[in-house]
């Protein structure tokens, strides 16, 4: 056989290697969008009455899924005022038994109907199915769950203490994990004995809708819980101005939560804020490199790096610098992006058209300040809102990459020799919310997290969540923790003392 | 004769008496078997003793356990400890939820077993009990919380107390309040990963058979259950000497035999506890110091440094 | 001389190197956390093959199989309807390819090597004191010779888990090397019964030692005892020949074996090896799967994908 003919044949051989991964789509036909969806208010959907509706759509294609109602400030004022008569009549005097009978109902329906709220969310908000499938539905079924079994048993939760609701419950959820927030704030609100009025984010507001039905379902007394969408600016902030509300929780950006925190100061309202982070993923040499490679990788792309705990920067101890930046580089290169409803997909689409745009400011400011930029090839769908996984080497400490929450799969390469620098280099930040730490040597694990500025700290692990675990951010990373016991005391008062 | 409820038409409840049918129907008898390892197994003595309800009727008969069938039970406990405490807290916490759910499809059965046992109020006393399943049910995954954490020790290290299930309980349940009284012994035992031998109320076992019945149908695993009925007297002693058996819970244990079995516990230093002596129904009847009372606290030191 | 050898007499790398240096390449293997190597496995065990690439994977998967049988009872007639299945796995249709090879006791051997003559399905022999491979070591090693001189294609001998597992670093790797020695060019796998190692860790020391003596494959396990082989330790076996193949330009195949009844257990596998390893294992010359059952279960798939229907094992011929 010839020179030429056996290239050939070897070059055919070795195509005749590449496995093409069939299409694997999860069908949406158990999805039944509505046309249009009102306001779930006192334990029904209604007419806003501001008559105005915005369109809602799928990031990954930008069709139109639907038309959803905005609550004006007469609708809010409705929801808050509806809300505060559930409260006095319906939800207060409850015993804590019956209200986690109800919890448990919601945990279980969302089990039941799980499959729907899954795809749901991947149309909504473009994060890949798997992702919305195995973590957002379950973790959020998770959390109705553990919340009920605290319901009737408060008494336990803080020593000393009889702890008593607060009331009405305004609570502002974003749009990187749209279902799950919902559940993180519900959850622990209800079973404390707050009735409250939910309002998601703007562009994606379909699986709080859904959820509203599954309440519905459940037989909540009407007006325990509304579900109000609207735009943060105006909907939001009437919300949080309202005098009927008792407490406001909010997971958003840093910007606005600082708008927030002004706006209530002085009204005696209860607050917590789960804002932005910039946390440092942190690998010594004697990690265990391989799953430390999965870890940075799940730490930025997990839901496209839209994650305020993502692990945007990474440190990595310089003697071991080029084996893992070459490994980095190749695990890149094997994401899959593209259709979210696709089973196989790896990362999404982003969320918006704005989002798409801060990203990529961004990532050129990175560029034009002097950092190395890699992107794996690959090819991106035509419509929606599209952005390659990437990686910077070359980052400095100064970069605007390196300070600024990119939120999206852009992950920001630093170097480090010691265990003190890294730690300096980690809290040297306004943001205090996640890290993580890779090394085998436990007593550096406990020494690092000791000294490390962040809410929650992931050893050889990386974006592990748990409705048992707290979570929640130093400094301008908010303050408050959901999840676990310390999740219930935003949402009691403690300082009523002890007897009935 | 006392009650409404033993004046009803008999022939309509399960476990009803030998009185004659009025509607014509024969209604099928119930046969009452041990619980051991998923199964219902005789009596290997093939013994057994007469059930009557609180006014003198024949309602079934129960096994009979003997010492061997306790041994094999102890067994059968022993092996599924591991995988029932290897789970995680929020996996039992949803089975034993699920349990629950089951319980109440059998109300009806439930509600004539209590007004066979001379229950005041049965369906006050399944509500309760279900209830009190449910609460239990939720301790799953908060009990480290409240009653675990980290001890600031005045050195670099980390310390973290944990606490874990001590194994195999025996279960002595009480003898009146058939199902509440066994509800309350029985899920915070378990709740926390331990298995159990229990044996039944000896005067009203059907509740405890009925429930051994939901627990098979349920996704608890075979062996984390096992529920002996018998001769109460009978079968303490063996079950409170067993060198296999970490824990005994005696609230239904009569006065005069505490003694001996405290002292055949001491053998293998079993943990003798018996539950708080209130009105069952109660808010104070239930509570986590009964899941921590068969819990051993195991403290975890760790150096810090870099 | 094996592709093996010739490689590593003519590029300095890591392997055949002297034994007393076993120690120190032990102790500088990469750890492994558990938990997040089964996280990883379990994720990619979850990809979603369907239609044209589930096709692909079945057809690879036969190509691939070591058709086994090692039991006392192995006859000449069993081996000869072995040899008949794995030659052509489904007389009624022409498009299904025969198998990799075939693995038989040493006895079996010459029968595998008449009824497979002309065909491209290779006799594989199992060597060395299978299943424990604690037998004197001149009886192990005169086994394997054994049997290349009859005309074994391949050998599957196991690491010696009692040196190993005992700390024996140098004499460990020296059996190997022997073995390797002894097998001269016949294609060599070296089985580390992975469900006797105890650890992660364990596996990829045992791995980076088996592929540092010149093993031409790395193997799962002997199917003989009660743990076979799992995703995470063939995964974890995959980062080992990966980190190698960069490390020293030589790619060691892996073979999994042990518990393999399911067309899904194979295709999982196959998944793992292509986004662990890439295209380049994916050939017969890098990946074999160990399987009796599991063949049947493979056209039942085919058909199921060809036809839309689910398949009754009664279509198929058991040998």
């Amino acid at each position: 056989m010839g020179e030429i003919e056996r290239r050939a044949t070897s070059a055919l051989e070795e195509q005749q290697r590449v496995w093409e991964y069939s299409t694997a789509p999860e069908s949406t036909e158990i999805v039944r969008l509505q046309d249009r969806y009102g306001l779930f208010l006192g334990g029904r959907f209604v007419e806003p009455k501001s008559g105005r509706y915005f369109v809602t759509i799928n990031p990954a294609t930008e069709e139109p899924l639907a038309e959803v109602a905005e609550a004006g400030e007469e609708d809010v004022d409705l929801a808050a005022r509806t809300a505060r008569e559930a409260w006095e009549e319906h939800w207060r005097d409850l015993p804590g038994k019956e209200r986690a009978k109800y919890l448990y109902r919601i945990a279980r329906a969302l089990q039941e109907r799980s499959r729907e709220f899954a795809v749901l969310e991947t149309m909504n908000n473009g994060k890949p199915i798997k992702e919305s499938r195995d973590v957002d539905v379950p973790l959020a079924a998770a959390h109705f769950f553990y919340y009920a079994g605290w319901a009737d048993k408060l008494e336990y939760a803080f020593p000393g203490r009889i702890p008593r609701p607060l009331g009405v419950a305004a609570q502002i959820t974003p749009w990187n994990f749209p279902l799950l927030m919902c559940a993180w704030k519900l959850a622990p609100a209800l079973a404390t004995g707050n009735t409250a009025i939910l309002k998601p984010a703007s562009t994606t507001p379909l699986t709080a809708l859904l959820l509203a039905e599954v309440i519905e379902q459940a037989e909540l007394p009407p007006g325990v819980v509304n579900v109000i969408p609207g735009p943060g600016g105006r909907t939001g902030g009437w919300l949080a101005a309202h005098a009927d509300i008792a407490k406001i929780a909010f997971t958003g950006s840093t910007e606005i939560g600082k708008v927030l925190r002004r706006n209530v100061a002085g009204t005696g309202k209860r607050l917590t804020l789960e804002l932005g982070g910039k946390a440092a993923n942190i690998v010594f040499e004697d990690a265990a490199l391989d799953q430390a490679i999965e870890g940075i990788i799940n730490g930025i792309f997990f839901n496209q790096g839209e994650v305020c705990c993502a692990g945007s920067r990474l440190f990595v101890q310089e003697s071991v610098f080029e084996p893992l930046v070459d490994k980095l580089k190749a695990r890149l290169d094997t994401l899959r992006v593209g259709d979210p409803l696709d089973k196989n997909t790896d990362v999404g689409a982003i969320n918006s058209r704005d989002q798409l745009d801060k990203i990529e400011e961004l990532v050129q400011s990175g560029i034009e300040e002097g950092a190395e930029i890699y992107q794996p090839e690959c090819s991106l769908p035509e419509r929606g809102f599209w952005f390659r996984p990437t990686l910077f080497t070359n980052v400095a400490q100064s970069h605007r990459i390196a300070r600024e929450e990119i939120f999206g799969p852009v992950l920001s390469i630093l170097t480090f020799r010691t265990p003190q620098e890294a730690v300096e280099k980690a809290n040297n930040t306004e943001y205090g919310l996640s890290a993580g730490i890779w090394t085998e040597k436990g007593s550096r694990i406990l020494w690092m997290a000791d000294r490390m500025k962040a809410g929650v700290i992931w050893a050889n692990t990386f974006n592990r969540f748990d409705p048992a675990s707290p979570f929640g951010g130093y400094k301008e990373s908010g303050f408050g923790r959901e999840g676990g016991r310390h999740g219930l005391e935003p949402y009691l008062d403690l300082d009523g003392g002890n007897g009935a | 004769m006392s009650g409404g409820a033993g004046a009803q038409g008999a022939s309509e409840r399960e476990g009803a008496s030998v009185a004659p049918a009025t509607s014509g129907r024969l209604p099928v008898r119930r046969t009452a078997k041990l619980f051991i390892a998923g199964e219902f197994p005789r009596s290997e003595s093939g013994r057994s003793y007469e059930v009557f309800s609180h006014d003198g009727r024949l309602l079934a008969w129960a096994a009979r356990a003997s010492r061997k069938d306790l041994r094999d039970a102890v067994r059968a406990a022993r092996a599924a400890q591991p995988g029932w405490a290897g789970r995680t807290a929020y996996n039992r916490g949803q089975i034993l939820y699920r349990v629950a759910e089951l319980m109440e499809g059998r109300r009806v059965q439930f509600e004539a077993e209590l007004a066979d046992a001379g229950a005041p109020d049965p369906a006050r006393g399944v509500e309760a009990a279900i209830d009190r399943w449910v609460w239990y049910a939720g301790w799953a995954d908060k009990i480290g919380q409240v009653l675990g954490g980290t001890n600031p020790v005045a050195g670099p290290y980390f310390n973290f107390t944990i606490p874990e299930p001590t194994g195999v309980v025996g279960i002595v349940a009480p003898p009146d309040q058939a199902l509440l009284g066994l509800v309350s012994r029985l899920a915070p035992a378990i709740v926390s990963g331990n298995t159990a031998v229990v044996l039944a109320s000896e005067p009203s076992p059907l509740p405890a058979v009925s429930l051994s019945e939901v627990l098979a149908t349920s996704d608890v695993p075979p062996g984390v259950v096992n529920l002996l009925t018998g001769l109460t007297d009978e079968l303490v002693p063996w079950l409170a000497g067993h060198m296999d058996v970490s824990a005994i819970d005696v609230t239904g244990v009569p006065e005069d035999l505490l003694p001996q079995v405290e002292e055949l516990a001491a053998e293998n230093v079993k943990r003798v506890h018996r539950g708080p002596a209130v009105d069952p129904f109660s808010a104070v009847a239930q509570s986590p110091y009964e899941i921590t009372a068969l819990m051993e606290m195991k403290t975890v030191w760790h150096p810090m440094g870099a | 001389m094996s592709k093996a050898a010739e490689i590593e007499r003519n590029a300095p790398g890591l392997a055949l190197h002297a034994p007393r240096e076993a120690s120190r390449l032990v102790a500088r293997v990469a750890s492994v956390d558990a938990v997040g190597l089964e996280e990883r496995a379990a994720s990619l065990g979850r990809r979603s093959i369907k239609r044209g690439s589930k096709l692909w994977a079945l057809d690879l998967a036969i190509r691939a199989m070591d058709l086994t049988t090692l039991e006392g009872v192995d006859t000449t007639g069993r081996v000869v309807s072995l040899c008949a299945k794995a030659v052509r796995p489904d007389p009624t249709d022409p498009t299904i390819p025969p198998v990799a090879a075939v693995c038989v006791y040493p006895q079996l051997v010459p029968v595998a090597l008449g009824q497979v003559e002309g065909t491209t399905v290779k006799v594989a022999s199992v060597a060395g004191s299978f299943p424990a491979g604690l037998g004197p070591l001149e009886a192990r090693l005169a086994e394997i010779r054994t049997v290349v001189e009859q005309g074994a294609h391949e050998v599957d001998i196991v690491l010696n888990r009692s040196l190993f597992l005992g700390g024996r670093y140098a004499a460990c790797f020296e059996e190997l090397a022997a073995a390797r020695e002894a097998a001269g060019d016949a294609h060599m796998k070296v089985i580390l019964e992975v469900g006797e190692l105890g650890s992660y860790d364990r596996i990829r020391q045992a791995s980076v030692l088996a592929m540092a003596a010149g093993a031409d494959f790395i193997k799962t396990s002997t199917g003989k005892i009660g743990s076979s082989a799992t995703l995470p330790a063939a995964l974890c076996m995959m980062e080992a020949a990966r980190d190698f193949f960069r490390e020293t330009g030589r790619r060691v195949g892996i073979k999994v074996a042990g518990g393999i009844r399911a067309s899904k257990q194979a295709v999982q596998y196959l998944v793992l090896v292509y986004e662990t390893l890439g295209p380049e294992w994916m050939t017969p010359e890098r990946f074999r799967i160990g399987a009796s059952s599991l063949l049947n279960d493979v056209l039942m798939q085919i058909n199921k994908e060809r036809t839309g229907r689910y398949q009754g094992p009664d279509y198929f011929t058991i040998d």
